[in-house]
């Protein structure tokens, strides 16, 4: 069985002299998400390897939480999470342009005709 | 209060984490997987930490040497630790049936100083306690899901625990000062130790499917907490103080 997961998939690992490579395709693969304070929302940090979402925490408690504050962690099964293709994402290129969906673009409008008022004085 | 009782007590739990925590360093770097790697590595660095700190509690408070030359300049017949913690890492299988066996009595005696008479004991006990849940609940869970597994590692678990409980059972030897440091409300005991982790232990491996072996009593791996170690011992030593003992005065 080939591996779920692209990094993996990326690597085109090949049987080798030695014999067949090993890719870990007895585990699952799940993406952590590390959550600092209480309250604060968790987020992405990388992956881990485990057979159970149990062994997934504990793998990922040291892999992700070994160092600086944390107050819990979130493991997903990577092939839970979906996504656009690549070559979908030319829906997202005009968006940067439309500032006029940013609010910050609104604060600046106003404090700019707030200025020109002022010079008209 | 007894103080030879209580250095007896502080100076075997602090050998046995340190003993078991460079063992178990040995396989970083050669762990089964990545995150396994960093997983073993990290628990047994948290050995050593807790063999430093009762290391310390022993100089500050009881008069003992300094944590560095109670570690690394002390020869081998003054070390406390059972020769459970001496053995060679051997396979995987092994190891973490060890890390299993050691660290549910290391929990549990813990557990019991919480209540201790001795204070400074008491504060560790608390300030460790997040740690060694952790432990345990990453030894439960690969004695579980490999005991479970297939028949290969089922078969693997269930002979390293045949190997390994003998000397796990080594852990509980009696120190000459027992019925002072009981009296004294400073430890319950080690016979209580054993029968409180007897009971834990039992409800684990029956969920992972394996079964304890019986042991003869004069198959338990006794000796070690009167200075009577197994042939390992020495040779680790060796290599763990062998920088330290090129020159004791280095300041580092």
């Amino acid at each position: 069985m080939s591996s779920l997961d692209p990094r993996i998939k990326r690597l085109d690992l090949k049987k080798t002299e030695e014999g067949e490579v090993h890719t870990n395709t007895h585990l699952i693969t799940w993406e952590v998400f590390h959550q600092e304070k209480r309250g604060k929302q968790p987020m992405h940090v990388g992956a881990v390897h485990a057979s159970n979402p149990e062994m997934a925490l504990l793998m990922a408690k040291e892999t992700f939480g070994r160092r600086g504050k944390t107050t819990n962690l979130w493991v997903v099964k990577s092939s839970d999470v979906y996504t656009f293709p690549t070559e979908d994402e030319d829906m997202f290129e005009t968006t940067p342009e439309k500032m006029f969906r940013d609010p910050a673009y609104y604060k600046v409008r106003d404090r700019i005709e707030k200025f020109q008022n002022k010079q008209k004085v | 209060m007894n103080n030879e009782g209580l250095k007896d007590l502080l100076y075997k739990m602090a050998d046995d984490a340190l003993i078991i925590g460079h063992r178990n360093s040995e396989w970083t770097g050669i762990g089964p997987m990545l995150e396994e790697d960093l997983a073993f590595s990290s628990m047994a660095q948290d050995k050593i930490g807790h063999a430093q700190a009762l290391y310390k509690i022993l100089h500050e408070i009881l008069g003992e040497e300094d944590p560095d030359k109670i570690a690394f300049l002390r020869e081998e017949k003054k070390f406390k630790c059972c020769h459970f913690t001496e053995l060679p890492i051997g396979e995987y299988d092994f190891s973490l049936v060890r890390h299993f066996l050691f660290d549910h009595a290391e929990a549990l005696r813990y557990e019991m100083l919480a209540q201790s008479s001795f204070q400074p004991i008491v504060l560790l006990a608390k300030k460790i306690k997040g740690e060694i849940k952790y432990h345990t609940m990453h030894s439960d869970s690969f004695l579980k899901q490999l005991g479970t597994g297939n028949e290969e590692s089922h078969a693997r678990m269930q002979s390293a625990l045949n190997y390994a409980f003998p000397f796990a059972l080594g852990i509980f030897e009696k120190s000459e000062f027992e019925n002072e440091i009981i009296a004294d409300g400073i430890f319950a005991g080690e016979e209580e130790l054993k029968k409180r982790w007897l009971e834990k232990i039992a409800t684990i491996i029956a969920a992972a499917t394996l079964k304890l072996p019986h042991v003869d009593e004069s198959k338990i791996a006794y000796g070690g907490r009167k200075g009577f170690h197994s042939e390992y011992l020495k040779p680790l030593l060796d290599e763990m103080c062998e920088v330290v003992r090129t020159d004791p005065e280095a300041e580092w």
